[in-house]
């Protein structure tokens, strides 16, 4: 979009840089030959980082305070609603699907209307709508972890010819999300939106309609994040979303998207999931006790954020 | 129109005793190579009354804030009382008792009238400076608006406008250690009711009578007709006249201020008949016009700055945004309301047509980079390339994107929202043969301006006063006398 003058690679770039050097860390300690699992196991964890990811970068994009803090417990609503649909039974995976999306569907849209109708900050409707859902899905299934079908499962592991599908599957997800915020018109007007609400209002650009949008397939991606997630670790669970609260909006911003809103970018979600995952990765490798690893966490997280270059802030 | 070119001159000898309290000789204000204030000549008394006249933008203000210290002089020599001034701040100002009552309310609108009234006195400390405070502001409200019925301990933002406004009138007449002399007010009326104004205009009086002069600024000619010793006109940042109001008509003081230069020949247009109108808009105000615009006519809303025209041009792109007939609408305020600072030239150009621009749903960035291209070379933007960052462009430039970003849409009714403000004349002369030429294609435009000459680029133009749309002058009428005279409203105002 804009002319970069400066020798130094693109902010979103960063991600994929850093990833590339834990990889290379953690070869070097335990050897070559652990070199391609730890990437493949990287990129599957990733994977699912970057469906929730996606959707909160069109939310973040979408102006400044907009954030989407009930991406946890959408995502295990959805995926209890999903397997409940399913129960177990093959025949009924595409069912399941279309539960789990309509569900974070749903979810989005209520979201977006506590925000618009009740002039909530996004940051407390998104909070207070989250408590609602994951009290949902407690009464859905409780403590139990309820099952997927096999075919679920077997999708989430499935290989053609060694690769992993369904993390080529979410690389579709980010191409399209990339030409959607590049060559749709929904996109541009996100963008818009996301640089100033009164400009685009007088743009002719139906401010509200854009951002339900974003907030609604937000909340869809978390249900489809849910429904793999569920496939690949055997089922849903009540704390299966705690992790993707912070994960979903650090990956968006080390991913080169403004949290100002009206700059976003697709793949370099992609750079950051690689690199949390594998910055875990190497910290285990290392053996490092949970307290210190907890604390180079910290330390590298603030440590590359630092290191990239920051365009427009604020 | 008569241009009435007076030097001005000091107050008449009954009022000036040994020295004024006000002595200005040749002040001016130049802002780089923008020069906001000519040299003039501006003499005070101490137990006078000014009434300073003229247009939006005259320098009325850039003349006030001199006086009060918020804006320094660049030439001219100020003297107070006799003795030159050379060091001049808002803070000697104070302490040598000029006070500014603003228009725009400077009160803190989370704080009390009595604590607002502490800001401007430090004198007010210790234990029980609020109570203190309260007494001297509800006495200085009870001496000016009797039965005001206002707390002084209330956080201002619950009190009503008008409130607001007493509060800060009053507050520029208190005193604790320091002297007031001189008061200058802005538009104070404009927000009080009718015997609000009344008690206003007997303090006046009665507070010249006590020697402490006052500077009255306002669009009601009545007013200053009624409690002014001298009206002063200012037009294009100069002094045009100095008049006793002995004797001075309304009508008199109107053409005082209408100096602004001749209209240019208008082009007679061989319209047929307007076709039938496109915007229709009518409000539930009593007496407000219904606003009507037909495709190929270029209707302005004009009157004094502030007056409703820019709610109602809002108003009515939202009632049509998203409707039937396709709308466009050029910001004025560039910076909030106009540019998408992230993006290029083409990308600003092209946010408002996207879905023309689309072949199998999604956005051409051939078709995009024609349509900015075409239009970008017909405003002359002035860049290295469409792909150049907006914010690098100056000001005119980027309101010509702007107004590119409407042209190149579908919209048959451009809304335009005061545009020119800060643009350089050739950009505005290709502007205005643009919008005609539009026009004449069968675009509509409707037009907000604070610039009266551009009126004359209008078929018809709606004159607002008060928020109302009061007169409409088609053709020939459409004339500064008679914006002027509709715009200070008619014999009423």
């Amino acid at each position: 979009m804009t002319t970069r003058r400066l020798p130094l690679p693109a902010p979103w770039t960063y991600g994929f840089l850093f990833a590339l050097a834990m990889w290379i860390a953690t070869t070097a300690y335990a050897g070559i030959g652990s070199a391609g699992a730890t990437l493949s196991s990287a990129i599957v964890f990733g994977a699912f980082s970057v469906v929730v990811g996606t959707g909160q970068m069109f939310v973040i994009a979408s102006g400044p305070g907009n954030i989407d803090l009930s991406i946890p417990s959408v995502l295990t609503l959805s995926a209890y609603v999903s397997m409940t649909a399913m129960g177990g039974r093959d025949d009924l995976v595409l069912v399941g699907l279309l539960a789990a999306l309509a569900v974070g569907a749903a979810a989005g849209a209520l979201n977006f209307l506590a925000i618009t109708l009740l002039r909530l900050p996004p940051i407390i409707a998104t909070l207070a709508w989250s408590f609602i859902f994951q009290s949902f899905a407690f009464n859905f299934g409780g403590e139990a972890t309820l099952k997927p079908p096999s075919l679920l499962s077997q999708f989430a592991v499935w290989r053609v010819a060694g690769i992993q599908v369904m993390p080529l599957a979410v690389i579709l997800v980010t191409v399209a999300a990339a030409v959607a915020l590049r060559r749709s018109v929904w996109g541009r007007q996100l963008l818009a939106v996301g640089q100033s609400e009164p400009a685009a209002a007088f743009a002719g650009i139906p401010v509200k309609r854009v951002r339900l949008t974003a907030y609604v397939l937000c909340s869809t991606m978390a249900g489809l994040a849910a429904f793999l997630l569920a496939g690949f670790t055997g089922g849903a669970a009540l704390n299966m979303g705690d992790a993707y609260l912070l994960e979903s909006i650090a990956v968006v911003v080390l991913g080169g998207t403004s949290i100002a809103g009206g700059q976003a970018n697709a793949v370099g979600i992609w750079g950051a999931a690689l690199f949390f995952n594998l910055m875990a990765t190497m910290l285990n490798t290392f053996g490092i006790e949970v307290g210190v690893r907890l604390v180079l966490t910290g330390v590298l997280i603030i440590l590359v954020v630092a290191v990239v270059p920051r365009g427009r802030t604020g | 129109m008569n241009k009435v070119l007076e030097p001005a001159r000091p107050p008449s000898q009954a009022h000036c005793a040994a020295h004024p309290l006000v002595g200005m000789r040749g002040v001016g204000k130049s802002y780089g190579p923008v020069r906001a204030l000519e040299a003039v000549d501006f003499d005070l008394a101490s137990n006078e009354i000014v009434g300073l006249v003229g247009h939006n933008g005259a320098g009325k203000s850039t003349l006030m804030n001199i006086l009060a210290g918020v804006v320094q002089r660049t030439d001219g020599d100020f003297m107070l009382e006799g003795t030159p001034v050379a060091r001049w701040s808002a803070a000697e100002a104070h302490r040598h008792g000029i006070r500014c009552v603003f228009q725009e309310l400077s009160l803190c609108a989370n704080l009390s009238p009595a604590e607002n009234t502490r800001i401007v006195h430090r004198g007010l400390r210790g234990l029980g400076w609020k109570k203190r405070a309260g007494a001297l502001i509800t006495a200085a409200l009870d001496r000016i608006f009797p039965g005001h019925g206002i707390d002084p301990h209330l956080v201002v933002s619950n009190l009503s406008i008008a409130e607001r406004q007493m509060v800060e009138i009053a507050r520029a007449y208190t005193s604790t250690n320091e002297p007031i002399r001189c008061v200058i007010l802005d538009e104070p009326t404009s927000a009080l009711g009718h015997t609000a104004t009344e008690q206003l205009l007997a303090h006046i009086r009665r507070a010249a009578s006590d020697g402490i002069a006052s500077i009255l600024i306002t669009h009601r000619l009545n007013e200053i007709l009624a409690v002014c010793n001298r009206a002063v006109v200012m037009v294009d940042g100069g002094i045009v006249a100095v008049r006793s109001t002995k004797g001075l008509s309304r009508s008199e003081l109107v053409e005082l201020t209408g100096h602004v230069e001749a209209p240019r020949d208008r082009q007679k247009k061989d319209r047929s008949t307007p076709g039938r109108p496109i915007v229709d808009h009518r409000t539930e105000l009593a007496q407000d016009k219904v606003v009507l615009a037909a495709p190929g006519e270029i209707v302005g809303f004009a009157g004094l700055d502030g007056h409703g025209q820019r709610e109602r041009l809002r108003d009515i792109y939202k009632t049509m945004k998203g409707g039937q007939t396709p709308v466009a609408y050029v910001a004025g305020d560039r910076g909030t309301e106009g540019v998408f600072g992230l993006w290029s030239i083409a990308d600003n150009l092209t946010i408002r047509s996207l879905k023309t621009l689309r072949r199998g749903g999604l956005i051409s960035d051939e078709a995009s980079r024609t349509l900015a291209s075409t239009w970008a070379k017909k405003l002359q933007v002035k860049a290295p390339s469409i792909d150049t960052p907006i914010l690098s462009l100056s000001g005119g430039n980027q309101q010509k994107v702007l107004f590119a970003r409407a042209l190149a849409s579908d919209a048959a009714v451009v809304f335009l929202d005061d545009p020119m403000r800060g643009v350089d004349v050739g950009t505005k002369q290709e502007v205005y043969r643009l919008i005609r030429s539009e026009a004449e294609k069968g675009r509509c435009f409707v037009w907000y301006t604070t610039e009266l000459e551009e009126l004359t680029n209008c078929d018809r133009i709606y004159v607002f006063r008060e928020g109302r749309a009061v007169v409409e002058l088609a053709d020939e009428a459409i004339e500064t006398g008679r914006i002027l005279e509709a715009s200070f409203g008619g014999g009423n105002g």
